[in-house]
């Protein structure tokens, strides 16, 4: 389990500057970044530490345990976006 | 002892311009900001764009109000460019201006009937159920059966859940109170949207077209012919298909493998096609689209024709959302190609020379044109907000002959006496979230300029 981000994102990149695993992409600097609707958490890194809430200015993160019934769908589409994905 | 702090006007209170002051308050040299806007309110389309049922994106205010509602930072809201001030009067008091104006206007179809009544831009659609003051008395005629959207992107998603939409789920939002009583009364039971192209280049964001098919007491329909990929859209998706694109087909697929079942109101996808006249004596009665193929141009993007066959569909609300579009600031250099200032990296280029007018700036839409989501406005601003403060390091910004804030005070007291501070802004926040309190509203919002100037001197 994994925190996840729902598709309320933004894309304010503060919770990557403040993930201490680097889990969080794509990054300002990698290329899908433009053309990514919202930022995923790599769940194989994360590390449930809760930075990335903390700083959130729309509150589009959540613990493995409370994301809402409205964005439970979003754990899956989390995964999705990194089995996908070249490292 | 230190220099003055320098001093920087920022014309557009909207998501760009707001990044814009928070990193320039935040930044080494900290200069003074002070914030114009048209409407009496700030943050621009956070307030006036999206959508109600979206309360969750409007949190970004508090970020707002943490970053630039703070000493340094001074609010001139109900000022407009070019009637109550101009840009000369900016480069006088100022030594930098930054226009964070947005893209002001919609791109038209340019077919016949366009302008009928019942045919509208779905921005404006979208400002009336939003509360913008120029769009209050919009009044669209929602009794009607079916409407026609234009467009495949989010603005045209969030209208058609609008549209649709249970009155009582709305009635828990900040949706405009005119809109609210409009939309208790409408008929619309099915909304139909139409794609140019095909179910890969649809625009919408996988999480928007997710909502479209997860709306209580709303169906949605795609016919399985209208997600038949064709070769050029598989090959695409097998190579160089963002994962957002990839996604939307998958999820087509599984609408398309829905029972019709028996929901009062429906929304339909249909793709490749193409509006070619809206047809009516005086007003809007159907609409003629014909039907595309895909082809790749000669720069190898994916492109729609038309195959010759065309359909009717009866309608009485058509809402066309095939982009924005921005329009020439009065003193201002306009890149009427791009329909942006032209700029490099923010810096704004004078027309004749082609080097950067001294001390003029933009960010956002007016700066790179209409794309991009909220945050995007950040790292656009990052990037015009460094150039400035380069800028001014370098001395390279020309020092004003009126530089002091009292100055500009002057100016305004004489011009528009009735401009809107940022303790205005607060009443009008508290009074708009007391009116909402007892119908556990996030708040009620006022749209017509003088009840908000009111009660943004009370």
């Amino acid at each position: 389990m994994a925190y996840v981000i729902a598709g309320s994102c933004i894309k304010d990149d503060v919770c990557i500057e403040v993930c201490p695993a680097d889990c969080i992409h794509p990054t300002p600097s990698e290329p899908d970044f433009e053309t990514a609707e919202q930022l995923y958490i790599d769940p194989v890194t994360c590390i449930d530490c809760d930075a990335c809430v903390e700083v959130c200015p729309v509150d589009a993160i959540f613990a493995p345990t409370e994301v809402p019934p409205k964005w439970e769908h979003f754990a899956g589409v989390n995964v999705d976006f990194y089995e996908g994905r070249a490292a | 002892m230190s220099a003055p702090r320098r001093r920087v006007a920022i014309v557009g209170a909207g998501p760009a311009g707001a990044y814009a002051a928070g990193q320039l308050l935040a930044s080494r040299q900290r200069p003074e900001v002070d914030l114009f806007e048209r409407l009496p309110t700030p943050w621009g389309l956070l307030r006036g764009g999206v959508a109600p049922d979206h309360q969750e994106i409007k949190a970004l205010d508090k970020l707002f109000e943490e970053e630039v509602m703070r000493p340094g930072c001074r609010f001139f809201g109900n000022v407009e460019l070019g009637t109550d001030i101009t840009h000369d009067d900016l480069l006088r008091h100022y030594s930098a201006v930054i226009y964070a104006v947005g893209a002001q206007t919609d791109k038209s179809l340019g077919i016949k009937g366009e302008d009928l009544p019942g045919s509208l831009p779905a921005t404006d659609f979208v400002g009336w159920y939003n509360g913008h003051p120029d769009r209050r008395a919009l009044a669209p005629d929602l009794n009607v059966r079916r409407a026609v959207i234009i467009g495949n992107g989010n603005v045209a998603a969030d209208v058609a859940r609008v549209l649709t939409r249970d009155v009582a789920e709305l009635e828990r939002t900040d949706i405009a109170d005119h809109a609210l009583a409009a939309l208790r009364e409408s008929t619309i039971e099915e909304v139909v949207v139409l794609g140019r192209r095909g179910p890969a280049q649809a625009a919408f964001t996988n999480a928007e077209l997710r909502e479209l098919g997860h709306m209580d007491g709303v169906g949605l329909r795609v016919a399985p012919e209208e997600i038949e990929l064709d070769a050029l859209s598989q090959e695409w998706l097998d190579g160089e298909a963002s994962f957002t694109a990839r996604q939307n087909v998958k999820l087509l697929s599984e609408f398309a493998q829905r029972p019709a079942g028996d929901a009062a109101r429906r929304i339909e996808l249909r793709f490749l096609r193409s509006p070619v006249a809206i047809l009516g004596d005086a007003r809007v009665e159907a609409i003629e689209v014909a039907r595309n193929e895909l082809y790749r141009d000669d720069g190898g993007a994916i492109r729609a024709r038309s195959t010759g066959g065309v359909e009717t569909i009866e309608c009485g609300l058509i809402l066309r959302s095939v982009g924005y579009r921005a329009v020439p600031l009065p003193g201002v250099p306009f890149d009427e190609r791009n329909y942006v200032l032209p700029n490099e990296r923010g810096r704004v280029l004078d027309a004749a020379s082609g080097r950067p007018a001294p001390g003029v700036y933009a960010v956002g839409w007016i700066k790179r044109g209409p794309t991009g989501i909220l945050g995007t406005n950040k790292r656009d601003a990052a990037e015009t907000v460094a150039c400035l403060i380069e800028d001014l390091d370098a001395g390279a910004v020309p020092d004003p002959p009126h530089a002091g804030a009292a100055s500009i005070d002057a100016l305004l007291a004489e011009r528009k006496p009735g401009h809107v501070t940022f303790d205005g802004w607060r009443a009008i926040d508290r009074h708009e979230v007391d009116r909402g309190r007892p119908d556990d509203r996030p708040r009620v919002k006022l749209s017509d300029p003088d009840e908000l100037i009111a009660a943004a001197g009370g």
